[in-house]
């Protein structure tokens, strides 16, 4: 039903699609797979007009299309849904759908949109009140909004740019079970990832995209996930890390009975205890705003805390601020690198430097030793092969694994025996992730204890010796890792704890 | 491990892209270069400007030059006038860097002169060697308090510092009349405000050469250079300069901010001290006068310091020579308007036009820099 080949699409400095072909065909879920930059958002918004291709052609249904804008693109029956949901918030289901429907319409031609809307949504299975505002809806309620919108329009190809990377475990089951029924009417569709799991279950055809070029079609039966990784990176990938038991030592850092309150006054953290060992990875599961970033905020001395104690070796932190805590022997690897991990506009040896700086022999009498600063970086550079010109290259500058790799650099070569390390692979390509993991475990064999918050389910699992669910601010369970499956965690991320029915 | 192989060796980075090389080699250069055409574009205007009042735009720029840079007694004096607007606009590359504004450089070079007045005071006697340095601390003392008051108010309870400075100008201007109508004035002078002849030890010495020149030129050059070292070549300026793009991630790193945006006025407060200090036991009078209002004493330098910083890129050694320019207007500017007989606030317009030239070019500086800094980077950005 879609044929686009030969697509080349340069902007100013890179070549975002170069000679790609794609054919999808009706009744397939056809995914595009590649790490960020790879060119997928790019393809499919040409198809969807928001881009004009260079060169190549597109042709749907056999016939060539020029498709000069998303208008034309609906017209033509492709509807998309983006990776950054286009929804007006202060509207309701209903209006949103209307909108941009055959020019103006008034209020007054709002129940047969209603109608049909109501009837659309019930065919497919795909709930939802058509009144409701969309700023009242879930992440999961929005998408579902923006696909119903497609739909109502007929797409009968569907492009879901990246539609996972904003779900819970349960409702990426509940968005699958949507795309299997579409394609069971015979509409194609096209989904974008870069999870390998979940393209593993739901693809029918895999084109996998590298530098704007495609480096390989395949289906989920002719490859694993190894293979798919491999294409993607371009070279050996090796997954899942045979991560050795280990003998754990006295407890590093104790949380116990922490209440904090988040920005709003809201009580962030209730209740909330977590022991970390010696040699020890606990992993903190859960959909980010659950309490994640109060929490290692108020381990760092960053924010309040209203009750509970805090403890690293066995003693409580009097006055905690970064720096006390710090010289307590604990590193935090923050969660937006770029605004709280590294200074963007210092040059990478200051931001490896930014929190030795002012020890020997990095410094006398006040005034900073380049030779040793430049000795220590290098060495830094090389260990943790951070990609960049020089070590005085501005940090703005390298890519976001790479500046994660200088942060990570810096606080993992402090001599911590505590480290809080927050979404340390969010946004980065599967090399730098695979290293930073590396480097975690490499730190536990050491004997540090290690927090690692993360939303990314499959890291916790993989990395954590124990696993600890947050959710709404509370521990939902706290697991070892023989026990800490994924249907069980996915479940308690979404709430609904073991021995108590879902809350309302 | 499965990461041995696949470590990638940093020196695997592609070279440079040859653009890449020239954006950076020009980068040092766009900070001065961008200010410098906006000024020359600001003189056209002033042709236009002269022209339109009847004056020969070719001859008053040529007394504008030699007014200020003809000869030796010309250059002393556009030196002389430049030592207070660089000393001030070190102090302002430190405060800028910090991601502070100090606009209150009036109010510490009032301050420093008044504590250097009344160091030399309570010191008559002192020899010269020791005199001189003395007062010259002590007008780093009183500025850098002055300083610190707003950083502190910024740093721990908020206070913009932008108002504060400025509010800080008008109590150390009362302060000054206050203290010259009563405690500092000279017995038996009656409507004056001004002090005694200070004395004679802590006169700054004079150059040879038979000019006005006198060591605070030295001491300017050496206050630019401490400046260079303690903003990029010191852990205190490290911090400060991190604090000043990023005070989240130098708080996360455990950098003390607030100590640092305090440290910061303190310091800028100090060198604009040091400006107080020299203006005073540099001047021809060697009194602190208070008379024809504070500006005749310290002769705007508090504000025209920030220009000559903004000038030199906010770095310290390029402020020397962005001041020695900029001080050259001035003295120039008063030849130029004795030789044209345009009214002289049309000298006053022709610097005001310079100056709006030239600070609003530095946004374009700005651009153009993340130009030269984008084009030479490495790997796509985060
Ligand atoms: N509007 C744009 N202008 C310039 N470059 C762009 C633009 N959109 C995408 N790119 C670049 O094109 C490349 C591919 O981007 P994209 O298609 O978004 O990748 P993906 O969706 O696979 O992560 C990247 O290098 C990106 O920086
Ligand atoms: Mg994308």
């Amino acid at each position: 039903m879609l044929e686009m080949t030969g697509i080349t699409k340069r902007f100013p400095g890179v070549v975002a699609n170069e000679d790609v072909d794609l054919t999808v065909l009706p009744g397939q879920v056809h995914t595009l797979l590649g790490e960020n930059g790879a060119g997928k958002s790019t393809l499919v918004k040409i198809l969807y007009g928001l881009y004009r291709q260079d060169e190549g052609e597109v042709k749907i249904g056999g016939e060539r299309v020029e498709i000069t804008s998303p208008a034309a693109a609906i017209s033509h029956g492709v509807g998309m849904i983006h990776q950054h949901f286009m929804l007006v918030p202060t509207l309701t289901v209903a209006e949103n759908v209307a909108l941009g429907l055959h020019g103006k319409r008034g209020l007054a031609d709002m129940a047969p949109v209603r109608e049909r809307l109501m009837e659309v949504s019930e065919r497919h299975g795909l709930v939802i009140d058509p009144d409701a505002y969309i700023w009242q809806l879930a992440v999961g309620e929005r998408q579902r909004a923006e696909i119903l919108k497609a739909l109502y329009r007929d797409a009968r190809l569907l492009v879901l740019d990246e539609p996972t990377a904003v779900l819970t475990p349960p409702e990426v089951d509940d968005l699958f079970a949507t795309l299997r029924s579409l394609t069971s009417e015979g509409r194609g569709l096209i989904f974008i990832s870069h999870k390998l799991a979940e393209v593993m279950e739901i693809s029918d055809e895999i084109t996998v995209l590298r530098d704007g070029r495609v480096v390989g079609r395949t289906t989920p039966s002719e490859t694993s996930r190894e293979g798919l990784a491999s294409m993607m990176v371009g070279r050996e990938v090796r997954l899942g890390r045979d991560v050795s038991d280990q003998d754990t030592g006295q407890d590093r850092l104790v949380v116990d009975g922490l209440h904090v309150r988040g920005d709003r006054g809201n009580l962030a953290l209730e209740d909330f205890s977590v022991q970390v060992a010696a040699g020890e990875i606990v992993g903190i599961a859960g959909v980010s705003g659950n309490g994640q970033r109060e929490l290692a905020e108020a381990i760092f001395g960053l924010r309040p805390i209203e009750s509970g104690k805090v403890e690293v070796a066995c003693r409580p932190i009097a006055t905690p601020t970064p720096k006390s805590v710090r010289r307590r022997g604990v590193a935090f690897v923050p969660e937006e690198r770029m605004r709280h991990g590294a200074v963007g506009e210092l040059n990478v040896s200051e931001n490896l430097m930014l929190v030795e700086y002012e020890h020997r022999p990095y410094v006398r009498a006040g005034l900073l030793q380049f030779g040793a600063i430049a000795e220590r970086c290098k060495d830094l550079v090389r260990r943790f092969t951070v990609k960049t010109p020089s070590i005085t290259t501005q940090t703005s500058h390298l890519s976001g694994g790479n500046i994660q790799k200088v942060v990570i650099a810096r606080e993992f070569s402090a001599d911590a025996e505590v480290l809080i390390v927050a979404q340390p692979t969010r946004g980065i390509d599967i090399g730098a992730a695979e290293y930073v993991h590396e480097r975690l475990l490499s730190k536990r064999a050491a004997g540090a204890a290690i927090l690692l918050i993360t939303e990314d389910l499959d890291e916790a699992l993989q990395m954590s010796d124990r696993v600890v669910v947050l959710y709404e601010g509370r521990a939902m369970c706290n697991l070892p890792r023989a026990e800490a499956t994924t249907d069980r965690v996915g479940l308690l991320m979404t709430g609904v704890s073991e021995d108590a029915p879902a809350p309302a | 491990m499965a990461l041995g192989q696949l470590s990638a060796d940093p020196d695997d980075a592609p070279p440079e892209l040859a653009a890449g090389r020239l954006a950076r080699l020009l980068r040092p250069f766009v900070g001065v270069a961008v200010p410098a055409t906006a000024a020359i574009a600001a003189l056209l205007v002033g042709a236009a400007m002269l022209l339109a009042f009847g004056a020969n735009p070719l001859v008053a720029y040529r007394e504008l030059i030699t007014g200020a840079f003809g000869g030796a007694d010309n250059l002393a004096d556009t030196a002389v006038r430049a030592m207070p607007l660089a000393l001030v606009g070190v102090g302002i590359c430190i405060a800028f860097r910090t991601d502070v504004i100090n606009i209150g450089g009036e109010g510490q070079i009032i301050l420093g002169a008044i504590t250097a007045t009344v160091t030399s005071m309570a010191f008559d006697d002192v020899p010269r060697v020791l005199l001189v340095p003395m007062v010259i601390v002590a007008g780093a003392i009183g500025g850098g308090f002055w300083g610190a008051i707003p950083g502190a108010l910024k740093a721990y309870a908020g206070v913009n510092e932008i108002l504060s400075t400025i509010m800080m100008n008008l109590v150390a201007f009362h302060f000054l009349s206050f203290l010259l109508q009563d405690l500092l004035i000279e017995p038996g002078a009656i409507k004056i405000q001004q002090t005694r002849r200070l004395s004679e030890n802590a006169d700054l010495p004079l150059l040879p050469g038979g000019t006005r020149l006198h060591i605070g030129v030295l001491i300017a050059i050496l206050v630019a250079v401490l400046g260079y070292l303690l903003l990029f070549r010191s852990a205190l300026g490290m911090r400060l300069r991190s604090v000043g793009h990023n005070p989240d991630a130098s708080q996360y790193a455990g950098m003390a901010v607030k100590k640092s945006i305090t440290q910061a006025l303190a310091f800028s407060g100090a060198c604009c001290g040091i400006a107080g200090a020299v203006l005073v036991f540099g001047s021809e009078s060697h009194r602190l006068i208070g008379e024809g209002g504070a500006a005749a004493f310290t002769q705007n330098a508090g504000f025209n310091g920030i220009v000559a910083a903004l000038f030199g890129a906010l770095h310290p050694i390029f402020t020397v020579p962005a001041s020695f320019l900029f001080g050259g207007m001035l003295t120039g500017g008063s030849d130029m308007q004795r030789a044209t007989q345009v009214p002289a606030a049309l000298v006053v317009a022709l610097n005001g036009v310079v100056v709006v030239f030239v600070v609003g070019s530095l946004r374009l500086r700005d651009r153009l820099r993340t130009w030269a800094g984008g084009i030479s980077s490495y790997g796509g950005r985060a």
